[in-house]
């Protein structure tokens, strides 16, 4: 009987389908391999803006496909969209930053567990209670929040 | 404030013009002087014709006798290589033909940039190479004389400026370009009052030699 | 007057979520090269930035480095970045106008001592000029301009006219044009040149000034690495036709349809460092070369003496042939003279031989 945990998550797991890796990529994804292992480590994160490297397109277009997509994806609409996916690797994710005319504003791979730009901080959250009470509120619901 | 882009411009407008201008009196004052003086008048009776001979050792000088080869095959391999890579280099890059369409209204094919590039660090290392054997080899060193690594330093600080200048090495990039100019400049106003002359004077030293050789019916 | 808000705050009252402000620190980050580990501090210290006051100085200029700054598609971070300064003074922008818009110059400068940014636009005629020449308020550009820095925090002069003395400085500088930086001397000073310059790179100074509370990196003419540190020549996506050496021989011809190098028909990238090649400009639409002009260098000192903008980088400005010619027909005169001066003396000498025999020779001794 599997456990939970030796369940492996979906997407391109089959490594023996990986497309070629040019050269100027080899660094490029030992410095991602350096990165998880310290986030198992040691839990702390890391972000590489590949926008701001000297890669073209192309290479740009090679690396995602070499790293694959996973099960998650999700795309936040503020100030312009920005969509995320987890790539093949679990805790290696692709934020993709665009403005309002969609020209990319940065490209990271961002390895964490969950994206930053994903997680709610607390000034919003509490935002949200008061949004939500307001609306009970006027639903006629006048009990305080405890 | 705006040295190094006030330097580049002094470089391509008035020191060029003085440099040109240098040039131009210094050179032809030479060669009208060399021509019109001619050789001394030679009255014994001449075997065969002057001029074919003298026209064919222009170009057979060029390949040196197998016997100045053997005894000094260093100076024969290693001059040939960084003359013709300078050469090549003066003559076939882009910016160079692009200076003489744009001053003369002439212009010619070009080689790719690498390879210029290639041909500039085998000059480098050609000049290098031929300082450090005057340097080192007693009786050349014995025969040289304070132009000579003064003819060496202009040529070499050309080559490597521009070097320099197409790598972009030095900062900000108009002060490379300006000290390859210069540098080109210095080297041209020198050109007519050093050793440097041979670059137009081979050509009539080659033929006078001929000549002689021919006159008096003898293969040179 | 800058507000007491901080810049979280500001952006939020914008409708801005914490969301859009990381998505800002990100694009921040990008846009002045700085490493992304760098977000949570740049988002940190955004998050508390007051907004700073900035007075923007008009002097010999036409405008055209505002209209660049302003014509930026909204929303943008540019935008944003513009949002965040509380600029208290901009003769096109102001609201207010004569005695009341210089009172707010002067009101800014009192409440914002030591702390306030000074943007200058145009050229001013030095100390030594005719004052005439440019004023402002009967003021010249000169007195205003040094008055107005005694008490900021730092200068950034915008423009290739601020930063270099640009177009009326050309020779021969009727009005005595000077750049920022060879009239102050004694406060950090950036220059954003460009004719005009990149939008985002002036937006991108602000936000680093924002973030750090100082100013970038700066090259030897004083501009901020991120933007100017690469040659238009190194980043331009016609290089590698300028490395095989396949070029546009005119507007019209095979290699122009190509879309091969321009230098030969005068591109001055090789000497010209400015982003245009990776921000581009109207929004990413394009930029010159894309177009299929030659780079103009507009964002380097004196490029309007520079020589022809149609001649290649390597050509000089103007040469004097008839100097040449005569130069060169001295020097044949020279020559020829000594020559001749030369076989005369020896055909004199032959005149004056006494051929002696060795019988004489003899008797004589």
């Amino acid at each position: 009987m599997p456990t939970l945990e030796s369940i492996a998550p979906v997407g391109d797991t089959d490594t023996d389908a990986l497309p070629p890796l040019p050269g100027p990529l080899v660094p490029l994804l030992h410095e991602v391999r350096y990165a998880l292992a310290r986030l198992i480590d040691e839990g702390s994160e890391h972000r590489i803006d590949l926008h701001a490297l000297p890669l073209n397109t192309t290479l740009i277009d090679q690396l995602l496909a070499f790293i694959g997509r996973g099960e998650v994806e999700a795309r936040i609409d503020a100030m312009g969209p920005t969509r995320i996916h987890e790539s093949a690797t679990p805790g290696v994710w692709v934020v993709d930053y665009r403005d309002a005319d969609d020209q990319r504003l940065a490209l990271h791979l961002e390895i964490a567990s969950v994206p930053q730009i994903l997680r709610t901080d607390r000034a919003t959250l509490n935002a949200g209670l008061q949004r939500l009470d307001a609306g009970l509120a006027g639903a006629g619901d006048p009990s305080p929040p405890s | 404030m705006n040295g190094a882009m006030e330097f580049l411009l002094w470089t391509k407008g008035p020191m060029f013009q003085i440099a040109l201008g240098i040039f131009a009196v210094g050179m032809l004052a030479r060669l009208f002087e060399i021509l019109l003086l001619g050789r001394a008048t030679n009255h014994a009776e001449a075997r065969a014709g002057e001029w074919l001979p003298g026209l064919r050792t222009v170009f057979t000088r060029t390949i040196p006798d197998p016997g100045t080869f053997r005894r000094a095959p260093f100076d024969v391999l290693v001059g040939w290589i960084w003359h013709l890579g300078f050469i090549i280099v003066l003559l076939l890059s882009v910016p160079h033909v692009e200076l003489v369409a744009g001053v003369f209204g002439v212009s010619w094919p070009t080689l790719p940039n690498p390879v210029i590039d290639l041909l500039t660090a085998i000059t480098l290392a050609g000049l290098v190479a031929a300082l450090l054997h005057r340097l080192l080899h007693p009786v050349k060193r014995r025969i040289s004389i304070p132009q000579d690594y003064l003819v060496w330093a202009l040529t070499f600080a050309v080559v490597l400026t521009g070097y320099l200048a197409y790598h972009r090495l030095v900062d900000p990039y108009p002060l490379a370009l300006g000290m390859h100019i210069l540098s080109a400049e210095l080297l041209l106003i020198c050109l007519p009052f050093t050793k440097l002359t041979h670059i137009f004077t081979t050509v009539f030293a080659r033929w006078y030699n001929g000549a002689a050789f021919g006159r008096k019916g003898v293969r040179s | 007057m800058a507000a007491t808000q901080t810049l979280a705050e500001q952006l939020r009252a914008q409708g801005v979520s914490r969301r859009g402000f990381l998505k800002f620190c990100a694009a921040t980050a990008s846009l002045m090269a700085l490493p992304p580990s760098l977000i949570p501090r740049i988002a940190e210290a955004l998050e508390a930035a007051r907004r700073p006051s900035v007075i923007w100085l008009s002097f010999q200029e036409c405008t055209g480095c505002t209209e660049s700054l302003t014509r930026s598609h909204a929303p943008t971070l540019e935008g944003l970045i513009f949002e965040a300064i509380s600029l208290d003074y901009h003769h096109t922008l102001q609201a207010a106008s004569g005695e009341a818009a210089e009172a707010a110059r002067l009101q800014a400068m009192r409440d914002n001592a030591g702390a306030y940014l000074v943007v200058v636009d145009g050229s001013i005629p030095g100390p030594e000029a005719n004052p005439g020449y440019s004023t402002v308020a009967g003021h010249s550009n000169h007195a205003i301009l040094m008055e107005t820095v005694e008490h900021a925090a730092a200068v950034i002069a915008v423009g290739t006219c601020a930063a270099f003395g640009g177009l009326p400085r050309a020779a021969p500088n009727p009005t005595g044009a000077r750049a920022v930086m060879e009239l102050v001397d004694d406060k950090p000073i950036v220059n954003i040149s460009g004719c005009p310059p990149i939008p985002m790179a002036i937006t991108g100074v602000l936000a680093h000034y924002l973030t750090f509370g100082r100013l970038p990196e700066l090259d030897a003419y004083r501009r901020p690495l991120a933007f100017f540190g690469e040659s238009i020549h190194d980043r331009c996506y016609r290089r590698p036709f300028y490395d095989q050496g396949l070029f546009a021989e005119s507007f019209d011809d095979e290699g122009a349809r190509q879309g091969w190098c321009l230098y030969r028909l005068g591109c001055k990238g090789p000497t010209t460092y400015n982003a245009c090649a990776t921000q581009r400009w109207n929004g990413a639409t394009s930029w010159p070369i894309e177009a299929g002009h030659p780079c103009l260098g507009c964002s380097e000192p004196a490029f309007w003496d520079a020589g022809g903008f149609y001649q290649a980088v390597s050509v000089p400005p103007r040469v004097n042939a008839e100097a040449l010619l005569g130069a060169g027909a001295a020097g044949a005169a020279l020559g020829a003279g000594t020559a001749l001066a030369a076989r005369r003396f020896t055909r004199h000498e032959q005149q004056q031989r006494e051929p002696v025999t060795v019988e004489a020779l003899e008797k004589r001794l």
